[in-house]
């Protein structure tokens, strides 16, 4: 098949054989990684803005690399050393960039739906890094990339997603893939941050953790930001913990050989206690890699194919 | 100026007026419906206007309209708002306070209808603040307001969540014998929100609006309502909920009014899916059962009235991200298109949806126009229910160029608008 | 269009014993070969040189695949978007002789990319390339160590390489 997207803006959009095209891709863009000169020339020539608006070391620090090792010329653009404190619009601010040659702009911005702005009224090809609490697509293909190289196959697994679904855009992007690709999706939370209507998309909405796991496959902790607890979403962290907080005699319900994954950075003591959270790290540090290779391979994707379309 | 529209077929609803006939203005009245014209088209001082085909009704009365002046001009002005008006067949509007003063006084009162006598032309009924500065702690000079021309009272844009503060108003307002207009939001339920709280919602990471923002507002407000025995008109409605609340309060016999936006019977949440800032409209377009219900409510009287809460913004302000964009939607020139679409729906007949775009507004204004009785002011216009369309932004006489409807193809044009006898728009 | 088969699956075998004879006469000996196919069918013509090579000298010389398409010189401009596959060299080149392995020689532009991309692992005592058929129009200054089979083509004729393992039958035809 083809690859024919100008732009990665989710999930939500892209066909199964889309998503499985780029885990593909990924697989080989992984080996880039392995080898002593971790470069290949396919988009040299081409100028990749990084354009940060809120604070992500990890996310774009993987954007980063993955740009280099394809030979892009790399720019990086955060608004504390901007002129969107002088109150330059988002707009304008991406329109100057692209008239400095940027052909791909990677956006993160606190915003659900900023990335379609620019979409909309720019040239150039857009990823999305992360909108307000819309989607990640590149989180959650390293999600899905991580569970199909330990499972070898999504389809049919059970997978938990736990935690302020509402607010999480790592949530939103992984229904998506998962449910395309053929998993059970199940989320628990609170009801308060449950989000309406969401068993439209064909999950199943459990508020009580422990009946979540039964025999699940995989598990993915989100993280709970204390500011949600501020505006009333629920009483206490430690409440919180205690109803959804991860353990290892919890995870005794899931089966045997299940993978807990967490986007991190890690609340420990209250998404995850201490010693699933060792667990969880070694899970971790190999998504890292994985991270590399998918920004690699959606960057790649975008940058060749789309352009053209 | 003497004007012979000929050959129309006149629909008025406030004489139960339903036939083709020619009507003669004279003198800023309507002077009558002759029979003959031969005698009269041959007096070359008469304007004549050829109507075979066409509808001639009462001029159209938008009671909801946001002019922006004074303080917003680089939304729009009286001037600019007015032409809007009179290129959509509105001959009268009734504009909002929220303006920058508020108007809460007699003098910005006295400025809003200054302004409109000497630049605006249509006619313009302004509508005073309910509380000093929309603040909704203390009551505005409501007296003074409506001596110097408010015909109405409201927050909107902002609701009085304060029960207490709503209720001596609808109280005070008794003694003037004018509506309190309602913007029926509890803004502790829909703070943060920007569209309707639902799957849509859900799926696009944005904060919704919960149909019960607005209900429990106006289950408030209607239980008040009985309290005072004020009369009640509850604006934008745009919940099944809300619907079957006036609904009922009607069959008690509540003194209760409300209106529909042509966005609200014609869009569904869905509309909101690519972040399309132009849907971004307060109380938001909702779910198709909401927007269903609103077509069920004007079809069996439970909404009085068509208005379209025209909002206009500047684009720059629209082309922002979703959550930083203003509510509103520019709506004055795309009304009656999107009204006729009603007619063919099978909701409203033609005269129904005059009606409530001329009768019933004048009523609930205790307006004297919106008739075409002999002896009346003529407030007339002339359109053509059948001419197709396609709806162009940057043809709109008004600044705000926010519509989510811009390309439609759509049924229903203004060919003439006559305010007090004289032609101000023709096309 | 005519179709003419220049080359079956018995003169394919022993073309493929002549050139293992070649490359071993040229190196003196299998020690410090290494051979890349390019893909795709490059390589399984890579595997049976390998496979003939150990045949004679009793060594089989270290095998690995190569994926040019992040080295392409015109990815941007094709229209299909040829999917990125594994590339695999389990051995370090520094200072080996590569023998790289493609199907057919044409505009040279693909035996470039793959020039490139071993470079990118270290630094080769030699590359040497083996093709089975060269057909002309070199876009590029390139040349074969090792030709199959020379043949003048018409641009617009196409030149296929058939094999057993990918198609079902040895043989190459211009079509």
């Amino acid at each position: 098949m083809n690859f024919r997207q100008k732009h990665i803006l989710g999930l939500e959009e892209l066909s199964s054989e889309e998503i499985k095209f780029v885990l593909d891709t990924a697989e080989s863009m992984k080996e880039v990684s392995e080898r002593d000169v971790k470069k290949v020339p396919a988009l040299k020539g081409v100028t990749v803005v990084n354009l940060f608006f809120e604070p992500s070391t990890r996310t774009r620090a993987s954007f980063e690399i993955a740009e280099k090792r394809l030979s892009a010329d790399v720019l990086n653009f955060t608004p504390s050393e901007s002129s969107v404190v002088k109150g330059e619009t988002l707009l304008d601010t991406a329109r100057n960039l692209e008239a400095m040659g940027a052909s791909v702009i990677v956006i993160r911005h606190s915003m659900s739906g900023a990335p379609w702005l620019l979409a909309r009224e720019l040239r150039s090809s857009i990823i999305n890094a992360g909108d307000g609490s819309h989607e990640h697509p590149s989180q959650a293909l390293l999600d899905l990339f991580t569970v199909r190289e330990i499972k070898r196959e999504i389809a049919g697994l059970k997978v938990v997603i736990v935690g302020d679904i509402s607010h999480s855009r790592v949530a939103r992007s992984n229904v998506w893939g998962l449910i395309k690709l053929g998993a059970e999706v199940r989320v628990v939370g609170p009801p308060t941050m449950i989000p309406r209507d969401i068993e439209k998309t064909d999950v199943k909405v459990y508020y009580n953790l422990d009946s979540a796991l039964e025999g699940a496959d995989v598990v993915i902790m989100l993280r709970i930001q204390k500011e949600r607890q501020e505006s009333g979403l629920f009483p206490s962290l430690r409440e919180y913990s205690r109803f959804y907080g991860l353990t290892r005699e919890r995870l005794k319900r899931a089966k045997e050989d299940v993978v807990v994954m967490h986007p991190g950075p890690i609340n420990r003591g209250v998404e995850l206690s201490s010693e699933v959270a060792d667990d969880v790290h070694s899970v971790i540090l190999n998504q890292v890699s994985n991270g590399i290779a998918i920004r690699m391979a959606m960057l790649y994707l975008v940058a060749s194919g789309g352009g053209n379309g | 100026m003497k004007i012979l529209i000929k050959g129309g077929r006149i629909i008025d609803p406030s004489q139960g007026m339903d036939e083709v006939r020619n009507l003669f203005i004279e003198d800023g009245k309507i002077k009558g419906y002759p029979r003959d014209t031969e005698e009269l088209e041959r007096d070359s001082t008469i304007q004549i206007i050829p109507a075979s085909g066409k509808i001639v009704s009462p001029g159209f009365i938008d009671m909801h309209v946001h002019l922006r002046e004074p303080g917003f001009e680089h939304k729009e002005t009286i001037r600019t708002g007015c032409a809007a008006a009179a290129a959509g067949g509105f001959t009268s509007v009734v504009c909002m306070p929220n303006t920058n003063p508020v108007n809460d006084n007699a003098s910005v009162t006295e400025y809003i209808l200054l302004k409109a006598r000497t630049e605006g032309v249509v006619n313009v009924f302004p509508v005073g603040a309910i509380t000093k500065g929309q603040k909704g702690e203390t009551l505005a000079e409501i007296g003074e307001m409506w001596e110097a021309g408010c015909v109405a009272i409201s927050d909107d844009g902002r609701p009085v969540m304060n029960s207490k503060v709503m209720r001596y108003a609808m109280e005070y307002a008794r003694a003037f014998d004018i509506p309190v207009i309602s913007h029926t939001e509890d803004i502790n339920l829909s703070s943060g929100g920007v569209m309707n709280e639902g799957f849509t919602s859900s799926m696009l990471g944005l904060r919704g609006i919960p149909n019960a923002s607005e209900e429990v507002i106006v289950a408030r407000d209607i239980t008040l309502a009985e309290l005072t025995g004020v009369h009640l008109h509850i604006a934008h409605v745009s919940t099944a909920g809300a619907v079957r609340l006036i609904r009922d309060a009607k069959r008690r016999g509540a003194n209760v009014t409300a209106e529909g936006t042509p966005h609200h019977f014609t869009l569904t949440d869905k509309a909101v899916l690519g972040y399309d800032t132009n849907v971004k409209v307060n109380p938001p377009v909702r779910a198709k059962e909401d927007m269903e219900a609103i077509r069920e409510g004007l079809k069996d009287g439970t909404i009085d009235v068509i208005a379209t809460d025209h909002a206009p913004h500047t684009e720059d302000e629209k082309k922002v991200e979703f959550d930083l964009a203003p509510f509103g939607i520019s709506g004055l020139e795309t009304a009656l298109p999107l009204a006729l679409q009603l007619v063919e729906d099978g909701v409203l007949t033609l005269p129904e949806v005059v009606r409530k775009l001329t009768f019933i507004p004048a009523q609930i204004i205790k307006s004297d126009r919106g008739t075409l009785k002999v002896g009346a002011v003529a407030d007339v216009i002339v359109f053509d229910p059948n001419r197709t369309i396609t709806v162009d932004r940057e043809k709109f006489r008004s600044k705000g160029k926010n519509t989510p409807f811009h390309g439609w193809k759509l049924s229903g044009c203004v060919l003439y608008t006559i305010v007090d006898g004289k032609v101000v728009f023709s096309n | 269009m005519s179709t003419k088969v220049i080359m079956d699956s018995e003169t394919m075998s022993r073309t493929i014993s002549r050139i293992a004879h070649e490359i071993l006469e040229r190196n003196k000996g299998a020690k410090e070969l290494r051979i890349i196919g390019i893909r795709t069918r490059g390589i399984h013509i890579a595997q049976r040189i390998a496979d003939k090579i150990e045949e004679l000298e009793g060594i089989k010389p270290p095998l690995g695949t190569l994926d040019i398409t992040l080295y392409r010189d015109d990815f941007r401009r094709r229209s299909d978007m040829p999917k990125v596959q594994k590339t695999e060299i389990p051995f370090s080149v520094e200072d080996k002789n590569v023998v790289l392995v493609d199907d057919v020689l044409y505009t040279g532009r693909t035996t470039r990319a793959a020039i490139d991309a071993i470079m990118d692992y270290g630094r080769p005592a030699s590359i040497q390339l083996v093709v089975l058929v060269d057909r002309g129009h070199r876009e590029l200054p390139i040349q074969a160590d090792y030709v199959g089979i020379k043949v003048m083509t018409l641009k617009n004729e196409n030149v296929e390489v058939h094999l057993k393992e990918t198609d079902g039958v040895d043989e190459v035809i211009v079509v």
